[in-house]
């Protein structure tokens, strides 16, 4: 069946099998390869995408229920070469190893956020529940989300968009033990 | 050219990585799409062990869109046998290992038939369509019965469930004293069967392959961490000329060891592709992945420690059944052993004796996982410690001080026979000790106990060190480790100054592109955005030992450190014949060369220059001045740490929660301290999944009952605690950088904590393991006293150490 749906802001119009799932859509027909297939149950969540601005797992999707619809992936995200300050956040924060996960963990961010503009550790925890990392063991992204609640609040200056190198190692100090 | 302002290494430069991964701009295996590219799709055998007695194909051939369907007879012929390169004994048995089941199944995920078609939909359509009878055949899935007399065999033309036997003695070996005169003579004898189950790498993004068939060659990409090792295997395993075969792993999502292998799909894939003429792609699904990747652990370990009522060890002996599962994968057999190097840890044990087993199973091939080998010796030997303390009544900290190497020890020569070459326990415990607040959390939990509180607190320790920076070639040799340890790189000066380095590691994750260009950046004196790091194309790095072993920095990070010296040698000796004095005259700071005593300069940007455009070399110095270097090291390097966890374990529904977590790494000198920290806090929450979340599940028939992420309890961020890192800094002597490795540190160290915790949480209960993972329902078992709990094939709920569980 023909579908029209709005992908980050431009319209594709297609004819799709009813089956095929809105991640398949996204990859194998409009080349939109930055949103991945990391599971076939819906628990990883790194195939998070937004319809009509929240996020979804796009392999719990069919592609004709994004009829009529608006998506973004991570690839809409930037704005004129000018990174989303969720995706700033992370690379500031080291929120990610080998990067798999972090397409859907950005956007689930980005949603948690829209949510809950001020959430605590426990609250980002809990957000990003149904997505899963290997590689980072989460602390990083929680801290890379609370950063960036903090860079996107009213009001917020320049200032928060500095990033300052040593921070991460003032915050584990180091400590020399020393051999000799 | 600008001088860096300031050393790069050791600054947390952000990852020049990220910028692809965050935009979602990245190129893992299966976003590939060539002209004409068919897709191929696995059916895989539902059962364990069985014959095949026919495979019809006959309707799934006439199914829309598909190409071709090849069963095991079609591909008996060219498909060879999988290659393990590491024959640990002289005498060891190895079954053929097809990439396809020609005519018998061994574990239930085995490939057996295969449909090409024109997309992914389709073929996998089509593998419905096929049908397959089996003539079931006994299944063999418990260690300790596969090696009774008369046992059902997975291969009966061995004769025999057991693949090897591999012996350390340190007596023979002179490394130490006789471990039974030890044992015979102790004042204390403590005695434990652990179990380490299996475990699945589960790496986030599921493999996929591609394969390009040009006239007589062929392009491969795949999610593998080894493309230089793949490329190899697969031409000795095929037959096809090396020289017209490239592969490439573009980004790849982890692999946790979990990629460190030679799969049957590669090699299906590839044969598929030639035979069509055609690209064609396969990528797993994640119940594929976790049915039939290589799983890892999967171990019975029973330990004797033999101590002085003092606390001093006098005697330790290892006896281990390790699981291979129905085949021998790559390095499958070696990673109990390398283990057996691992046992007596940062002790100073005088008699010690390994013995490891490896038995066949019909279950999924184990192989490397994350730590391979050294997480399930140190969680033995961390686990026993506790309980010899508990034995003699003393602070399980006091036991491991009496017994490790002091740092006026090193360089140590264990008992197991390797030389510890740095390290400092006492000043890595003092901080951890510090920063946990040891003593107030000890007064909390005697509060606790004293009150009957239903919450109760305990405290698990891990004094760890491993070997790592894998490894020196002629150590592998003498281990009969088929390939050498050393690592690559090559630097390409480009006219305009901007630098390549290509390096024969092959990251997924790990960030060496950052990490690399800082060393280049330093040593060069040019600046970090000028190097770019070329990696994982064979045609590109033509020669790399890949990643793994956490030895990607030691070894091939000082790969690097040579190719750059070898371009300033060659530099100071154009410069100087440009500045006309003798080469050593010649100064080099920041990238500019100077002339002694004068205010001659010449920046490496003009020497390169001058290098490339050859108006003016010296008397027989070629032009240019890219160099490359292979450095094979002397010696492994040998981290070590303290990590320090308290748990608060809920006596009346067993649930455990960590309540604080602190580790202190020493991982000698360290170029970004941002990717290090990264390194241990994911290692570590892989160590604590294995003590409380994960298992690979088999039920009596051999399938595997965790195949998806719903059922394989990967943590989320709910499930694992804040972790408070720090480091200490003993340089390694065995590389110029100084530098120990970093990638296995946190999950070797943490899962024994955890476990350790709980148990000293309800130690007083009567309470003396638990086996892992350490769920509500096996701790709350252990409460109940309940020692007689079956264990299920496999292991379900309950301990298989008559004296451990409940005490």
């Amino acid at each position: 069946m023909r579908i029209t749906v709005t992908v980050d802001g431009v319209d594709y119009s297609d004819e799709v099998e009813p089956r095929t799932l809105l991640v398949h859509h996204l990859r194998e027909r409009l080349g939109k390869t930055g949103t991945v297939v990391g599971c076939d149950t819906g628990n990883c969540g790194a195939c998070t995408v937004h319809l009509d601005g929240h996020s979804v797992k796009s392999c719990a999707v069919l592609a004709v229920q994004a009829n009529g619809r608006e998506v973004t992936t991570v690839e809409g995200l930037a704005r004129d070469g000018l990174l989303h300050p969720v995706q700033q956040a992370f690379h500031d924060n080291h929120a990610l190893q080998c990067g798999f996960c972090t397409p859907g963990m950005i956007m689930q961010a980005i949603d948690l956020l829209a949510d809950d503009p001020d959430p605590d550790e426990d609250a980002v925890r809990h957000g990003l529940e149904g997505n899963l990392c290997r590689c980072t063991g989460y602390q990083n992204v929680v801290r890379a989300v609370r950063d960036a609640a903090r860079r996107m609040s009213p009001g917020a200056g320049p200032d928060v968009e500095r990033v300052d190198e040593r921070a991460v190692v003032e915050r584990a100090p180091l400590h020399t033990g020393g051999g000799e | 050219m600008t001088a860096t302002a300031e050393p790069e290494v050791g600054r947390a430069r952000r990852r020049k990585e990220d910028a692809r991964l965050i935009t979602g701009a990245t190129r893992w295996t299966d976003n590939i799409q060539l002209a004409g590219m068919l897709h191929m799709a696995v059916l895989r055998s539902p059962v364990a062990h069985a014959r095949i007695t026919s495979v019809d194909v006959t309707a799934a051939v006439r199914m829309p869109g598909v190409l071709d369907v090849l069963t095991g007879s079609d591909l008996a012929d060219e498909q060879g046998s999988l290659p393990c390169a590491w024959p640990i004994t002289e005498d060891m048995l190895a079954p053929p290992a097809p990439s396809i089941a020609v005519d018998e199944v061994n574990f239930a995920g085995e490939a057996v038939a295969l449909v090409i078609a024109r997309t992914a939909y389709e073929a996998h359509d089509a593998l419905a369509a096929i049908d397959v009878d089996y003539e079931d055949l006994p299944v063999v899935l418990d260690m300790a019965a596969a090696i009774e007399d008369g046992a059902d065999l997975v291969h009966p033309d061995l004769g025999t469930n057991k693949s090897a036997t591999w012996v350390f003695d340190s007596a023979e070996a002179g490394t130490g004293t006789d471990v039974d005169r030890a044992v015979a003579s102790g004042e204390v004898v403590v005695e434990r069967t652990f179990r380490q189950q299996r475990l699945i790498p589960a790496f986030m993004e599921p493999r996929s392959v591609v394969v390009d068939p040009t006239s007589d060659s062929a392009t491969m990409w795949s999610s593998t961490q080894v493309p230089h090792v793949l490329r190899w295997m697969l031409s000795a395993v095929l037959g096809i000329p090396e020289h017209k075969l490239r592969v490439i792993a573009p980004d790849v999502g982890g692999g946790f060891g979990g990629k460190l292998q030679v799969t049957p799909e590669e090699v299906l894939t590839l044969l598929v592709a030639r035979r069509l003429g055609k690209p064609v792609k396969w990528t797993e699904s994640r119940t594929e992945s976790m049915l039939c990747a290589h799983h890892g652990r999967d171990q019975v370990q029973r330990i004797t420690l033999a101590a002085r009522a003092d606390g001093t060890v006098t005697g330790l002996k290892v006896d281990l059944l390790a699981d291979m599962g129905a085949y021998l994968r790559l390095v499958s057999p070696g990673v109990p052993i390398l283990g057996a190097f691992m046992f007596n840890a940062i002790y100073k044990f005088p008699a010690y004796r390994f013995t490891c087993t490896n038995v066949f199973t019909n279950k999924t091939p184990t192989d490397a996982y994350r730590g391979a080998g050294r997480p399930e010796a140190t969680f033995a030997i961390e686990r026993i410690m506790d309980e010899l303390a508990a034995e003699l009544g003393v602070d399980p900290l006091k036991l491991r001080q009496r017994n490790w190497i002091r740092h006026e020890d090193f360089p140590f020569t264990t008992v197991s026979g390797l030389t510890y070459d740095s390290g400092n326990y006492e000043a890595a415990t003092a901080r951890a000790v510090e920063l946990f607040g040891y003593d107030a959390l000890r007064a909390e939990q005697d509060e606790r106990r004293a009150n009957g509180d239903p919450v109760q607190l305990g405290i698990g320790i891990s004094t760890y060190t491993e070997m790592c920076g894998l490894a020196p070639s002629r150590v592998l040799g003498a281990l009969r480790y088929a390939a050498g340890g050393w690592e690559h790189a090559a630097i390409r000066m480009l006219p305009t100054g901007k630098v390549e380095l290509v390096t024969g590691t092959s990251p997924h994750g790990q960030g060496h592109e950052t990490a690399w260009s800082q060393i280049v950046a330093d040593r060069l004196g040019v600046p970090f955005e000028d190097v770019e790091v070329l990696h994982g194309d064979t045609q590109v790095s033509h020669r790399g030992m890949d990643s793994y072993g956490s030895r990607s920095l030691a070894v091939g990070g000082t790969a690097v450190v040579l190719a750059a010296d070898k371009v300033l040698a060659k530099a100071r000796t154009v410069a100087a014949h440009l500045m006309e004095c003798s080469a050593d005259d010649v100064e080099f700071t920041s990238g500019t060369f100077s002339v002694r005593g004068t205010s001659t300069t010449m920046a490496l940007g003009d020497v390169v220059v001058a290098a490339h455009v050859a108006h003016d070399l010296p008397d027989g110095v070629e032009p240019g001045l890219d160099a490359e270097a292979t450095f094979d090291p002397t010696d492994f390097s040998y981290p070590h740490g303290t990590h320090l966890c308290a748990t608060e374990v809920d006596t009346q529904t067993g649930r455990v929660r960590i309540r604080s977590y602190v580790c202190v790494d020493d991982v000698g000198k360290v170029v970004n301290p941002l990717i290090v920290e990264g390194q241990v806090h994911g290692g570590v929450a892989q160590g604590i999944a294995q003590a409380l979340y994960e298992e690979a599940v088999h039920d009596e028939g051999g399938t595997l009952t965790t195949a998806t992420l719903a059922d394989y309890l990967v943590p989320s961020a709910v499930d694992l605690p804040w972790f408070t890192t720090d480091r200490t800094e003993t340089p390694a002597e065995s590389n110029p950088l100084g530098v120990k490795g970093v990638g296995e540190a946190g999950t070797i160290a943490s899962t024994p904590a955890v476990v350790n915790a709980i148990v000293d949480a309800v130690r007083h209960m009567g309470v003396t393991d638990v086996e892992m993972p350490c769920t509500p329902m096996r701790v709350w078992k252990a409460l109940q006293g309940r020692t007689a709990v079956t264990p299920a094939t496999g292991g379900v709920h309950g301990s298989i150490d008559a004296r451990g569980g409940a005490g």
